[in-house]
């Protein structure tokens, strides 16, 4: 056996009985302020080792190597949360622990409360309307900046500046323009945020403002990937700017349409930050003799559920149906790109 | 032919500045207000300010509020995005890099679970982290929810999918012969990995460390769930809104606030515009 390979034993063994010690230490409800760290040293060494180890799988001991930060990240951020999600919401989870498996009773209670349900009527109201609104105005603004004006350089970085900024800061840049600036108008004039109805356009316009410079620049790739002699042909041929548009790019940019109507769908569902730093949900609505908030929509619905009212398995319930309805919008997007592929 | 296309790009023109003053308005405001006292801004918030030395003054008093810290949740912000970014850019690499080279069923299960993740929103998984976190940290002793390690952890797991889905296409797009070339030279896969391949990656790096570093520096939901509002570490973002919390109504401070979380954005982006524009644009369309 040569040096190395004994050294590199030698370290796994170390490591492997530091990491076992240590676990022991833990499953008997040590405390000791160290452990953490004999953890960490222990399976650092045990890793080592088994780089520096001479075998004829050095590939494998490699390729495994490789894999593990990522993949071992991936397992406790994501799929073991997203596991127990699913897990906690069908038993009475309180956000530490939980003592029985209620079966359905979390998902009857949830489409049986009003809040809900108006919640989810209200973001799919939001998301179609934001969907639209945005991907006109984007499309409108990408024929402006692919046009021949001068200046486009500036307009497209201008127009894509707001989505640099997070949704928190600018929707407190907004609350402030809702009921400071635009009460200036005229006298008796009163906040958008304080209606019902025009809190949810405030918060439209503001997503479309934010996000539309942003789905600009897709259009703006779409619409320059069109072959150059395709136009000048058509230019040729005598058809005029509408005929060019109507009759060759917008139908050869289909498949940008298709990618910005659902990055659109998919991220409008998703609104949060907006949400909380605009309205917070207020103000509030008379919907069957009960106050509800007006512009709750589900992600911060969900967050009030479990962290303001504490009721952990049913917010976790709501995000379960959540992500139902994000994945069935995702595999529709997959399908029709599938298919479209096949057309072609 | 000629008057006709000068005077619609003229037309074309006026609307393009139009809708750039629209869109740039309410920056031009945050900077208004920002160098007014409170009693000017109620009297008017659209005017520019009497005295801009009031911006300094006003920035001044944020900066050092205590409520707010601003140099500390700057460099807070700055140490998660920056050591984030540069791990997810490393691991992602070396990960994507095996499961293309190795044709096996695990690497195809591997690959398809992070493509398939990427489909989960952060409101699924948002609680139980939270308590996985935590009975870690019970269990092992290693801090992982008020911690600069624990939240980094946190990003290398989210950031993962969606650099692997893009490198993994990137990567296959790489002749295998230069590999070989080295293989055959005796070259273990560790260094044909950082001789070889990690150096052509250097464009699709630009990609992923803009789409990602973008999202983790205005990320919210996620630093104030575990670092807490109040917390020892705190985010520019988590740090702005509990500000908020504490000076409500009181604008002159808030958009101040607001100024200065924005200014290290806008400066960066009037530098690498094309490369940001650039990078988040392609990131969407794969």
């Amino acid at each position: 056996m040569s040096k190395k390979k004994v050294f590199s034993i030698a370290e796994i063994i170390l490591g492997i009985i530091i990491t076992v010690v240590t676990l022991y230490l833990n499953f008997m409800g040590s405390d000791h302020s160290m452990r953490g760290w004999f953890l960490i040293v222990g399976l650092a060494l045990i890793l080592l080792g088994l780089y520096m180890l001479p075998s004829e799988r050095h590939n494998q001991i490699v390729n495994f190597l490789f894999l593990l930060p990522l993949v071992l990240t991936f397992l406790v951020t994501v799929l073991i949360p997203f596991a127990l999600g699913v897990f906690y919401s069908f038993t009475d989870w309180t956000g530490v622990s939980y003592t029985e498996f209620i079966g359905f009773d979390n998902y009857i209670e949830m489409f049986r409360s009003q809040d809900y349900v108006y919640s989810f009527f209200i973001t799919l109201i939001f998301t179609i309307l934001n969907m639209i609104f945005v991907n006109i105005i984007a499309f409108l603004l990408a024929l402006l900046a692919t046009s021949k004006v001068k200046g486009r350089n500036f307009y497209r970085a201008a127009f894509f500046l707001p989505n640099l900024i997070g949704g928190i800061v600018l929707g407190y840049v907004w609350q402030f323009i809702f009921n400071k600036v635009l009460t200036e108008i005229g006298p008796g004039y009163m906040s958008m945020l304080t209606d019902p109805n025009l809190a949810l356009l405030a918060i439209l316009i503001v997503s479309a403002w934010q996000y539309a410079g942003y789905i600009m620049m897709i259009y703006v790739t779409g619409l320059q990937s069109v072959p150059r002699d395709i136009l000048e042909a058509s230019e040729v041929d005598g058809a005029n700017k509408w005929t060019t548009l109507m009759k060759i790019k917008l139908p050869m940019i289909a498949n940008t349409f298709t990618v910005c109507i659902f990055l659109t769908l998919v991220n409008s569902f998703k609104q949060f930050d907006l949400n909380l730093a605009i309205t917070n949900g207020a103000p509030s609505r008379i919907v069957g003799g009960k106050p509800i908030m007006s512009t709750e929509f589900m992600a911060l619905n969900i967050y009030k559920t479990a962290i303001a009212k504490n009721r952990y398995a049913l917010g976790q319930t709501k995000a379960v149906v959540f992500f139902i309805l994000l994945a069935i919008v995702s595999l529709t997007q997959v399908y029709i790109s599938k298919k479209k592929e096949v057309e072609m | 032919m000629g008057e006709k296309r000068r005077f619609s790009n003229y037309i074309l023109e006026i609307i393009g500045i139009i809708i750039s003053i629209i869109i740039l308005l309410p920056f031009v405001l945050v900077i208004f207000n920002s160098a007014k006292k409170s009693a000017e801004i109620v009297i008017s918030p659209i005017t520019p300010p009497e005295k801009w030395s009031q911006l300094f003054i006003n920035m001044k008093n944020v900066i050092n509020n205590a409520n707010f810290n601003y140099w500390r949740a700057f460099f807070s912000s700055l140490f998660i995005t920056g050591v984030s970014l540069a791990l997810i850019a490393l691991f992602a690499s070396m990960a994507a890099w095996v499961l293309v080279r190795n044709k096996t069923k695990w690497s195809n299960v591997i690959f398809m679970l992070f493509v398939a993740a990427m489909v989960i929103p952060f409101q699924v998984v948002m609680l139980p982290l939270i308590s996985t976190f935590r009975t870690i940290s019970q269990f092992t002793g290693i801090n992982m929810l008020s911690s600069y390690k624990g939240i980094i952890f946190a990003y290398l797991g989210f950031g993962g999918s969606l650099s692997i889905f893009i490198l993994h296409g990137f990567i296959k797009g790489i002749p295998y012969e230069l590999e070989e070339a080295a293989w055959i030279d005796g070259c273990s896969p560790e260094k044909t990995f950082f001789l070889v391949v990690f150096p052509l990656l250097k464009p699709i790096h630009m990609t992923i460390l803009i789409l990602n570093g973008i999202w983790i520096w205005n990320d919210y939901l996620l630093p104030s769930l575990m670092l807490g509002l109040n917390g020892k570490i705190r985010t520019l973002p988590v740090a702005v809104s509990s500000f908020v919390g504490s000076y409500v109504k009181q604008w002159d401070l808030i958009l101040t606030a607001a100024f200065l979380a924005m200014i290290p954005i806008i400066i960066l982006f009037i530098f690498a515009q094309k490369q940001i524009i650039e990078g988040m644009v392609e990131g969407s369309i794969k």
